[in-house]
């Protein structure tokens, strides 16, 4: 609770807070703004017509359509739900592999550790991203792959954080009192060293979240991740790619199809930063002197 | 120092190995058949005439994995990556022809970010908490969160279809004409350097006209990370001792910044030099595919969407020798400049 206000008097982290609220409201009320046509598949794009041309605001559909009459509306709609499937995810099957790969390995020490941290290192060896896209190709397509790629590259970055903190968490006093007054190495870990280590773990799954779901929309972008016509904020600005630049007259005449998915991407990774951002500094005590 | 690099070297082919090997393991998912792609130098040519079961039995592509991971390793040693269908060429030499146009794209990039960085970093922290730093502050919250591809396609709107400044692309056909005449020497591949020694400075003019917008399209992301560690490190560095002494001495706060405090705060900078370049590969995908611009990043794209397995294998193997050299400099530079650090 005194986090929380703490971040509600940061100007910047309410306002990362107010977004990401919107975007849950939009989420969850999903099926009242926009029900879909299909009862079964609500994450394919309903659509209004078949005109290959993409068509402006109208009254029956208020973003416009795609070309294929995809409703733009319906699409950044439930491309929410998507959006928070994938951070929510992607960030709690990283976060407890990470932690427990990370904190296990640290705890137990010796080879252990050696060898958890060898391997983190080889996963360490390729960028993000590129690991990502190679990964979701040989899976094959559609977004379930795209998670599962993220979460297998994902967690390393947790691994590291957690193994430092737990190694100089388990050398505090009250663990070795604990230990004296003879309690279980599983009582150790969980009750005295995990809740003492797991604050940047926290900070960095909250950045995370933003980081994860623009990962997963530059790799439908691409056409390695989501399906067409697949509720997915970086699918509908790959289909709008080939409107980019409207007519000779009219470079902006097919404004809509890109302004929409894209002001919701924007809006829902800066969301997560600035409440990421603003929780570092509530949380971390040396970050608050500095500033 | 010496051993220190020596002995780095000297691991670095054990390190190559087990990446290979992870790497390969990908392949592994595959079924035998669309492996073959991954070891026939022409499979255009071959699969016609003889029927794929033989060549699965031929290639020993359904024996155990290691070996066929042995004998995969055998050919990638003699430089043949396999063939890739999507480019219809050998891997080997589609990375030869698409990477040069990759390193000159995260070359620009690079001093985008790492020039522009440090130096609205040192801006920003040495006007803190004035308005300049407080625009840079959300400016660089803002930049982190914005996708690449957005920003790109945002670029693209306006510097092209409605300004008509910057083309998308690598070259105009009229200079693409240029560079493939016999008087055009090609040195490195890379346009812009190859038009300036070939004394070609109208086609330097128009690659750079090419190169720009994609090169600010990703470098504003990792700008905002090296100017956000740049500011908080050289603020820290402004509250220590030596800077007071400096100061005290009646130095100019100019030289005060420049000699003595800068240098200090640069060192956490160059420690993100690992991270910036793993990124820029990733970016460099994005972009490439968003500006249609003909380097590796849209070749890998375009290989993604064929199911073009030899060349993906190529390109991760590429990537992570990249990533293990660049790591190896970084350790190295960072002793050179910080003599306090000692490694072993």
């Amino acid at each position: 609770m005194d986090t929380l206000l703490r971040i509600i008097k940061n100007p910047l982290g309410l306002v990362g807070l107010l977004l990401v609220i919107f975007w849950a409201v939009i989420a969850i009320l999903a099926p009242v703004i926009s029900p879909p046509q299909n009862q079964r598949s609500p994450y394919t794009i309903s659509r209004i017509g078949f005109s290959s041309l993409p068509k402006a605001p109208s009254d029956k559909a208020p973003f416009g359509t795609t070309s294929g009459g995809y409703d733009i509306l319906y699409g950044v709609v439930w491309g929410s739900r998507t959006a928070f499937r994938v951070g929510l995810i992607v960030v709690l099957a990283t976060t407890l592999i990470g932690v427990l790969v990370g904190g296990l390995g640290a705890f137990a020490g010796g080879i252990v550790d050696e060898v958890v941290m060898r391997i983190t290192d080889l996963f360490m060896c390729f960028p993000f991203m590129i690991a990502v896209i190679v990964m979701s190709i040989v899976l094959g397509k559609g977004l379930d792959k795209v998670i599962l790629a993220l979460i297998v590259f994902g967690w390393r970055r947790y691994a590291r954080i957690m193994r430092s903190e737990v190694l100089s968490v388990k050398k505090r006093d009250y663990v070795s009192a604990a230990e004296s007054l003879g309690a279980s190495k599983l009582r150790i870990f969980f009750s005295h060293i995990l809740p003492n280590s797991i604050f940047p773990v926290f900070v960095l799954g909250s950045l995370d979240i933003g980081t994860m779901v623009l990962i997963a929309a530059s790799l439908s972008f691409i056409g390695v991740g989501a399906e067409p016509g697949y509720a997915d904020w970086g699918q509908m600005i790959n289909f709008s790619r080939n409107w980019l630049l409207g007519t000779v007259d009219n470079p902006f005449q097919y404004w809509y199809t890109y302004v929409y998915p894209s002001i919701a991407i924007l809006t829902f990774v800066l969301g997560w930063t600035l409440l990421g951002d603003t929780l570092r500094d509530v949380l971390d005590p040396r970050m608050r002197k500095v500033k | 120092m010496a051993r220190y690099i020596l002995k780095r070297l000297a691991i670095l082919p054990v390190i190559l190995l087990i990446l290979s090997a992870l790497i390969f393991s990908l392949v592994m998912f595959l079924n035998p058949y669309e492996r073959l792609a991954v070891f026939i130098p022409n499979a255009d040519a071959v699969g016609s005439s003889i029927p794929f079961d033989e060549l699965v039995a031929r290639y020993g592509l359904d024996k155990p994995f290691y070996v066929q991971y042995y004998e995969w390793l055998g050919r990638i040693a003699h430089g043949n990556l396999g063939w890739s269908p999507s480019a219809r060429m050998p891997v080997a030499k589609a990375i030869a022809r698409y990477f040069p146009a990759t390193v000159e794209l995260m070359l620009l990039g690079g001093v985008i970010i790492f020039f522009g960085g440090i130096f609205l970093g040192t801006y920003a922290a040495t006007h803190h908490n004035q308005t300049s730093d407080q625009v840079a502050r959300v400016g660089t919250i803002i930049g982190v969160s914005l996708p690449e591809f957005i920003f790109g396609l945002v670029l693209l709107v306006v510097f092209y279809a409605w300004l008509g400044w910057f083309p998308p692309g690598r070259l105009s056909s009229w200079a693409e004409d240029v560079v493939y005449l016999s008087g055009f020497r090609r040195y490195t591949g890379m346009n812009l350097l190859d038009s300036a020694l070939n004394w070609r400075w109208d086609v330097f003019v128009d690659a750079l006209r090419h190169l720009i917008l994609p090169a600010i399209a990703y470098s504003i992301g990792m700008l905002s990370i090296v100017l956000r560690m740049m500011r908080s490190s050289l603020l820290e560095t402004l509250q220590t001792d030596y800077v007071t002494t400096a100061r005290a001495k009646g130095l100019l706060e100019k030289v005060v910044i420049k000699k003595h405090a800068r240098r200090n705060a640069l060192l956490p900078v160059v420690t993100l030099t690992g991270s910036i370049v793993a990124k820029m590969l990733g970016g460099a995908v994005i972009v490439e595919t968003v500006f249609n611009y003909r380097g590796m990043g849209m070749f890998i794209v375009t290989a993604a969407q064929g199911l073009d397995f030899s060349a993906i294998l190529g390109f991760a193997l590429l990537v992570g020798l990249i990533i293990i050299l660049t790591n190896l400099i970084v350790d190295i530079l960072y002793t050179i400049l910080d003599p306090t650090v000692i490694l072993e």
